[in-house]
């Protein structure tokens, strides 16, 4: 595979290994979030922790979409489709994240729900055009990688004057949760969760670039070094953040300059502009309510805006009590710190969010990494 | 079951399609029976004409062998292979993996109202193929028709029967610490094959099914070593080598330890793996097995499997090692360590 072997070789992660063994300084510990859970789940697949030194910790970050997805909004799509008759599409991988009442999307669709996988927001539209006389709803999740697609078909839609789409807009904004996590307790000088930098998100910082990671590496000077998702543009952005650390220096670095640049792609954040506004405050799962954190659906839009269409309500939906996803999401405990993790939660049966999707911290240690500690017995 | 030809239409398998009465039992049916089964599967068993077969009993000494497999497949064609000739295949190679030599196949048919006649018929005449190529007759059958909306197509179950030399013992439960694990060829070919024709995601791909009959590979492959060297045989269809590694495990009570690099891939089927977020670990394959040696035929095994058509990229790819948690664990191909887990739920894209 052309572009994507040389950033699986071998010899270079060797190289790369030694490298950072040999600029880690003695007396210290690196302890670096890496916020995506594309990255989490290249460190794991990959099995890049071996290759790092005792004195580097990554940190999985609360990055993946599919994991921050709340109890709640889950229920709402299910409730679409279960009680008000709506077909509604969705990502593969949000059908398995478990909601209310023991249910899931794929168990409601057991249950005569008619949800469907798609694997793009314009598939979604196609149903809708082919199943004129139902609802259709798109379930829309994500960071703002998917969000330019979702903005695309609303405006689509509106073109063509659609009258039976519309879209549960359910994108969330990586800045805003880094920082919330950097506000959160115990983060900080005088905390006990250190955080000496982070590993910037691949797929977003192409939509938006690097430079809205500016402000908060100055402000909070936690080194930031955007990264791709092959395990050598990880290896090299630890060992720049490595570096970074050792200088005293905490700027925003781009390892990914192949695809990202400072301002991103103006039409995509042009377009995203032009149909989502910013929701004052959102829940994530397992971090709470974070402000200014994900989009909804501008008012010229509204008639493709499932929540105004089916006069939708948010209910907030509690997590297992013992589940300790948001301590783990934000550094504070590693997955085998949970009571759950193993025993009651299991990719099998998901508690909480970082057990959901493979790119969770504990999903990605269960299935990856569990070697190395406790002895779970496979389900 | 004959019928007075000239007092009945043929069926019309340009533009026809099946209706509930081709599975009522009455002379619809058996029109279906006479114009297409019969002659397509046709063998001095089936020509029987009973509700069974009768067969002849295994040399004596040897023990009878049965395995059964229902395939559900959308789309019903996909490159390299359908439906059919993937019922035929998948069974025989469920009686081959226990070291059996398959003998015959049942069928029994699921097809839904309005299923086009022509796409059942070669369904049907793909599987006689199969079944000949294979040296594997069809002996007995049934077929049940379903209303609209209540099936997906055609649903084909198949049943093989075949005959265990005396003395033989190959099963998951008997890998042993040491073992050498052994595959057939590149992993993940069926599985990108039907994934790039599904209506949501066509792709174009060079890739086609690895569907085939290996009962021949696993005799070749027997000859070779001595009576018991081979431990365990798999196909690692539905949850692909990953998963079949860990039942092996789980039955066996060991670990398993893969090398990656070891581990043969078409750069097609990576490719698309990495494009969909998907794992070829765990994508399904219909003409692979895995075979666990013991350490000293490890070579003659591999040989043996390189020396059969069906086996030309077959490679060493782990060894057993004793492990009281039956990991399936992988030295990365960057140098790193990972478990290879069981497939939790079906596969499913990541979203970014």
């Amino acid at each position: 595979m052309k572009y994507v072997d040389e950033f699986r070789d071998a010899a270079l992660a060797r190289n790369l290994a030694a490298k950072i063994a040999a600029e880690v300084q003695p007396q210290r510990r690196y302890h670096f979030m890496e916020f995506c859970g594309g990255h989490t789940h290249a460190i794991a697949r990959y099995g890049l922790a071996e290759l790092l030194p005792a004195s580097v910790r990554m940190i999985h970050g609360p990055g993946c979409p599919v994991c921050v997805l709340p109890i709640g909004r889950i229920d709402q799509a299910i409730h679409l489709a279960l009680e008000r008759g709506a077909i509604v599409c969705t990502y593969g991988d949000t059908l398995r994240v478990p909601a209310s009442g023991g249910l899931s999307m794929m168990k409601a669709k057991a249950r005569g729900a008619d949800i469907r996988m798609v694997y793009s927001a314009a598939d979604a539209l196609k149903v809708a055009r082919a199943n004129p006389v139902r609802e259709v709803v798109f379930f829309a999740i994500g960071f703002e990688t998917t969000t330019p697609p979702t903005a695309l078909v609303l405006r689509q839609a509106k073109a063509e004057g659609l009258k039976n789409f519309s879209v549960l807009c359910c994108h969330v904004l990586t800045p805003a949760a880094i920082t919330h996590i950097l506000q959160g307790p115990g983060v900080g000088p005088a905390g006990d969760v250190p955080l000496d930098g982070f590993i910037g998100p691949a797929h977003v910082s192409i939509v938006i670039g690097y430079a809205p990671y500016v402000p908060f590496a100055l402000g909070y000077q936690k080194p930031v070094v955007i990264s791709g998702f092959e395990p050598l543009d990880v290896m090299q952005s630890i060992l720049m953040l490595v570096r970074q650390v050792n200088e005293g220096r905490a700027e925003v670095e781009n390892e990914f300059t192949r695809a990202v640049s400072a301002d991103g792609n103006r039409a995509a954040q042009a377009v995203m502009d032009e149909v989502f506004e910013h929701r004052e405050v959102f829940e994530w799962r397992g971090l709470g309510e974070v402000p200014d954190s994900a989009l909804r659906i501008r008012p010229a839009y509204a008639e493709f805006d499932a929540e105004v269409r089916f006069g939708l309500c948010y209910q907030g939906v509690p997590d297992h009590k013992q589940c300790a996803c948001g301590e783990i999401l934000r550094g504070r405990k590693v997955p085998t710190d949970c009571k759950l993790f193993g025993t009651v939660c299991t990719p099998e049966n998901p508690m909480g969010s970082c057990m959901v999707s493979s790119e969770g911290a504990c999903a990605a240690h269960y299935a990856y990494g569990r070697f190395r500690d406790i002895p779970v017995v496979a389900a | 079951m004959s019928m007075k030809k000239h007092y009945q239409r043929p069926l019309d398998f340009k533009t026809g399609r099946i209706d509930m009465n081709h599975g009522a039992g009455g002379r619809a049916s058996a029109q279906l029976i006479s114009e297409l089964f019969a002659p397509a599967f046709d063998n001095p068993f089936l020509r029987q004409g009973n509700d069974g077969a009768q067969l002849p009993a295994p040399p004596a000494g040897h023990a009878l062998v049965m395995a059964t497999d229902a395939h559900v497949i959308s789309p019903l064609f996909f490159p390299g292979g359908d439906i059919g000739c993937l019922s035929v295949h998948g069974t025989v190679n469920d009686v081959a993996m226990l070291g059996a030599v398959p003998l015959y196949l049942s069928a029994s048919f699921i097809i839904e109202e309005g299923f086009a006649l022509a796409d059942l018929r070669r369904i049907v005449e793909s599987m006689a193929a199969a079944a000949r190529e294979a040296g594997v007759p069809i002996v007995t059958g049934d077929t049940k028709v379903v209303e609209q909306g209540k099936g997906d197509g055609v649903f084909i179950s198949t049943t093989g029967v075949g005959a265990l030399p005396p003395g033989r013992q190959i099963g998951g439960a008997l890998a042993r610490a040491g073992d050498v694990v052994l595959v057939s060829g590149s992993i993940g070919d069926h599985g990108v094959a039907v994934l790039s024709q599904r209506e949501s995601l066509a792709f174009e791909t060079a890739i086609e099914s690895d569907t085939a009959a290996l009962h021949t590979l696993v005799a070749a492959l027997l000859a070779a070593v001595p009576e018991g060297s081979v431990r365990t045989l798999r196909d690692p269809t539905r949850g692909g080598l990953a998963t079949t590694l860990n039942e092996i495990a789980a039955q066996s009570g060991v670990g398993v330890l893969l090398d990656e690099a070891a581990i043969p891939m078409k750069p097609q089927v990576a490719a698309a793996c990495e494009l969909l977020g998907l794992d070829a670990l765990y994508i399904a394959n219909e003409g692979k097995l895995i075979a666990i040696v013991a350490p000293e035929v490890a070579e003659a095994a591999l040989a043996a499997l390189r020396a059969h058509p069906l086996g030309r990229d077959a490679a060493c790819i782990g060894v057993v090692q004793a492990d009281e948690h039956q990991f399936v664990q992988m030295k990365t191909a960057l140098g790193g360590m990972r478990v290879v887990d069981w497939l939790a739920g079906e596969p499913l894209p990541r979203i970014c």
